[in-house]
């Protein structure tokens, strides 16, 4: 066990944990951050999906001990309000159908615009490929991503 | 006006206390952050001091604020938006004035509290709009006793009722408090689907914000204080089970509490009962990542107890069985064989699929707290009620102990239906004397499956000289089930017909996965007729269309389980929309239909060929499933259903060595991503008063043949055998 001070959605927060565990499970039973999903462990699926400092990674191969004084966003935390450009395309394409997986989609969506702020088809699939819905919402996350990406330009 | 009897034996509105939590079944508001849909759901109007309930679904409370009880599971079909919606439709409330939760199980007062089969609006149709028309009516009632008139003098209408020839008004919020004692009319009216304001309008998901701000809302999100984590380790192969195992050094591990066998078996198993892994290694801790650790430091010898079955073993039993198992199931119209002799042309062809896991994205997971008393079990399930008698049937206690509530679902396809982790909670919670959340690793999630059965069918047909079809067989076995459909289309439509479902024993378990044997009898029939109508130089919709003209005209044997006009309907409207016929330079198109849980759906697949890699530019569909109670949620689930049908019938495929799935995880088992959905889906519906019918799976079955079918012309190859692509190639969107 080790204990650490993390930067997490603006905050700072101490945690005295095993230094290989994964900020995955840092954030979801240390922090009571839930947000952030679980899907497979091995940085498949996506829906684990953080960022660390204005990168998109996946939480479940993040060890804590490699964290540092980086900071933290979980999607508890991408807006005070719940209105981020992308939450808010989110809803207006009324994307999601279970929804476990949207999280992660979210976070590697505000990621990439941030990146790049009128991404192409290509680029889309390019990023969100690392993420799977297992609902099959493909289509409407694309289209969520280009309205998110007309309102941030405007 | 339709009038419909009541079913209620509650008498009355009763008023229930807001300090409780706004009665008695919003008690459970469990969940850890979870905050009332209130504000973004009913904007201006003030949280109500008093509630008022009266049957199970709906408590109006004195500021206007009503609140609607979804019953059944949320598995991401949108029931939490689209049932509430029914009732608040002959309520006659302005949606915007709804909160909706999720009611607990309560077998004594709601029916069909399940997830599956598409069933969910097909089966309460009736019961939420008598609840909605009922509260309506008792409301009315009031009002008319306050004012002296007849309930005739008055209307109601978004939440308001009025006097027809007078000034008087009053809101629901204020009337309420006077319908305490009003009996339950025994008979009240609904509306006629013409006056419908609220259904067929699209209504976005109630739980839209708390999704995309990551609120806790799935059974994995789900705590409880002084709660313990668990996990198990399953035998990694059917036909094994636990033996002794390195207890010692487990519970010495950090981070572990108890690690110890527990039994889920019971006596008299259900079809939702675990017939795999009874005996399971639990281990119980505080957190996840230790209990991680200890699973992968287990040193277990693990007991054969049968066979250790392989992939090649399951190719070998479905060839046999094809040549000389048992039939389950069949019809014979006609004779095939006598037609097929003196046929023109015959063709066969043999279709193929693997087992596939469903995969739900949250892996299986549930909380149990099993006391001396009762047991409380809170989680994802799709049959909260199948749950709860296996539960007190495993630890032998009367039902009325028992309480079950519903986390919103990472995922159901089918999978969970089956209860056995629930059970594993439970027997874990018992051990320890106090209350625990199971989670699965995805590899846990995936090996213990309840999988979509191995299938493989053949189909021959038989044509005359002037190309009509004349004869029609399919001959279809599965493991451990055939997935045959004899009454099904062609049946009723050709003069000389056979169809045979025959089963072969496995031990791999197995279960419904999304729209259970049409998943793969779909894509095999209408790919089949496709090579069937290209043999008699027809085009693939007119020769369905033939069919179904004879089916309605003059149709063959009995009874057959389709609707021939509505199913001819959906491919009249998708070669219509899809502008079918009209040449279209480099596109390449495939056509599909089917009919299953009462559903039509009719697909057309525009495939372009960009850089040597089929691409699918757009997907067409036309779908009659009577009523659209909410457009652009339904409109979502065919979608879904399209993207699902197409990942699974190129990627997906679960394959055994020595009784273990070889694929473990989503490095080797391949779903479909993003640069792999179509571009573009279009949903059309068919406009008709028909009682609403179910969309959470007729979407996806006709995916793999229109799919199979546009492939076909873009490469000149058919595809017999999924997955079509495994894990090399891939089709782009």
């Amino acid at each position: 066990m080790a204990k650490y001070s993390l930067k997490v959605n603006g905050k700072s927060v101490d945690v005295d944990v095993d230094p290989n565990t994964p900020m995955l499970w840092v954030l979801r039973d240390h922090l009571q951050l839930v947000g952030t999903k679980y899907g497979c462990g091995i940085a498949q699926c996506g829906s684990c999906t953080i960022h660390l400092g204005n990168a998109a990674v996946r939480s479940c191969q993040l060890p804590v001990a490699v964290v540092g004084s980086q900071e933290i966003t979980t999607i508890e935390g991408l807006s005070e309000k719940g209105d981020h450009p992308v939450q808010q395309a989110w809803l207006e394409h009324d994307v999601p159908q279970c929804g476990y997986c949207q999280a992660g989609q979210i976070m590697s969506a505000a990621a990439l615009l941030k990146n790049n702020p009128s991404p192409s088809d290509a680029d889309i699939d390019a990023v969100m490929d690392g993420n799977i819905c297992r609902c099959g919402t493909y289509v409407r996350i694309k289209q969520a991503i280009k309205t998110a990406a007309k309102t941030q330009s405007a | 006006m339709t009038k419909i009897q009541t079913q209620y034996n509650r008498r009355s509105f009763i008023k229930i206390s807001a300090a409780a939590g706004g009665g008695m079944l919003i008690g459970f508001s469990w969940l850890n952050g979870c905050k009332p849909n209130a504000p973004e759901m009913a904007e201006g109007l003030p949280l109500p001091e008093e509630w008022y309930e009266i049957n199970g679904y709906i408590k109006i409370g004195d500021t206007g604020l009503v609140t609607i009880y979804s019953p059944n599971p949320e598995i991401g079909q949108n029931v939490r938006t689209s049932m509430p919606m029914i009732v608040a439709e002959e309520l006659d409330v302005p949606w915007d004035h709804v909160v909706v939760e999720q009611a607990p199980l309560n077998t004594g007062f709601y029916q069909n509290q399940f997830a599956g089969g598409s069933l969910s609006i097909r089966l309460s149709w009736n019961a939420l709009r008598m609840a909605g028309a009922t509260g309506r009516r008792m409301l009315l009632e009031a009002a008319a006793k306050e004012w002296r008139v007849n309930v005739a003098d008055l209307s109601a209408s978004e939440g308001v009722i009025t006097e027809i020839n007078g000034d008087r008004s009053v809101t629901y919020g204020e009337i309420a408090s006077k319908a305490v004692g009003i009996e339950v009319p025994k008979e009240v009216e609904l509306k006629e689907p013409k006056d419908f304001k609220l259904i067929g309008t699209s209504q976005k998901n109630v739980d839209g914000k708390k999704i995309v701000t990551g609120e806790p809302l799935f059974g994995l999100d789900f705590h409880r204080e002084g709660m313990k984590l668990a996990m198990i380790a399953h035998a990694p192969a059917f036909g094994m089970t636990v033996g002794d195992f390195n207890e010692a050094e487990i519970k010495a591990m950090p981070g572990v509490d108890d690690a110890f066998v527990i039994d889920t078996s019971i006596n008299e198993p259900g079809m939702f009962d675990e017939k795999g892994f009874h005996q399971l290694i639990a281990i119980v801790g505080d957190s996840t990542w230790p209990l991680m650790q200890a699973k992968k430091a287990l040193r277990v010898k693990w007991q054969t107890t049968g066979e250790l079955e392989s992939t090649a073993l399951h190719k070998k039993r479905l060839a046999d069985a094809l040549e000389k198992g048992q039939v389950q199931e069949s019809r014979r119209d006609g004779n095939p064989d006598a037609a097929f002799r003196k046929a023109a042309k015959v063709i066969e062809r043999t279709y193929n699929c693997p087992f596939i896991a469903h995969n739900t994205l949250e892996p299986m997971n549930f909380f149990a707290h099993v006391t001396a008393d009762g047991a409380e079990l809170i989680g994802p399930t799709q049959t909260p009620e199948a749950l709860e008698g296996s539960v007190a049937k495993m630890l032998n206690m009367p039902i009325e102990n028992i309480t079950v509530n519903m986390t919103r679902i990472g995922g159901g396809f089918g999978r969970r239906l089956y209860v056995h982790f629930g059970l594993e909670a439970a027997a874990i919670s018992k051990k320890i004397g106090g209350p625990v959340k199971l989670i699965y690793t995805r590899e846990d999630d995936m090996s213990q499956g309840t999988y979509r059965p191995t299938y493989s069918s053949v189909y021959k047909a038989g044509l005359d000289e002037n190309n009509n079809l004349i004869a029609f067989s399919v001959r279809g076995a599965g493991l451990p089930e055939g997935p045959v459909f004899p009454n099904r289309f062609p049946a009723g439509a050709v003069e000389n017909y056979s169809a045979e479902k025959i089963m072969a024993p496995t031990n791999v378990t197995t279960g419904a996965w999304r729209a259970p044997r049409s998943n793969f009898t779909a894509g095999a029939e209408q790919s089949f007729l496709d090579e069937v109508a290209e043999l008699a130089g027809k085009d693939p919709i007119d020769f369905r269309l033939e069919l179904f003209d004879r089916a309605i005209k003059d149709p063959v044997g009995g009874e057959y389980d389709y609707d021939a006009e509505r199913y001819a309907g959906v491919l009249k409207m998708v070669k219509e929309k899809s502008n079918w016929g009209t040449p279209m330079p480099g596109v390449h198109r495939g056509v599909a239909a089917y009919f299953c849980h009462s559903t039509y759906v009719a697909e057309v697949f525009d495939m372009v060929m960009e850089n040597g890699n089929p691409v699918i530019q757009k997907v067409w569909c036309a779908v009659d499933c009577g009523i659209v109670v909410n457009p652009d949620g339904a409109v979502n689930m065919i979608q879904g259903g399209v993207v699902d049908g197409i990942g699974h019938a190129m990627y997906s495929q679960l394959t055994f060595e020595n009784g273990s799935p070889r694929e473990m995880n989503f490095d080797t088992y391949k779903l479909i991503r993003h640069s792999q959905a179509p571009r573009e889906i279009e949903v059309f519906f068919v406009e008709n008063e028909i009682a609403p019918t179910g969309l959470g799976e007729p979407g996806l079955p006709p995916a793999m043949g229109a799919l199979a079918n546009a492939m076909y012309k873009a490469t000149g190859v058919r595809y017999y055998d999924q997955p079509f692509m495994g894990m090399e190639r891939q089709v782009l969107g």
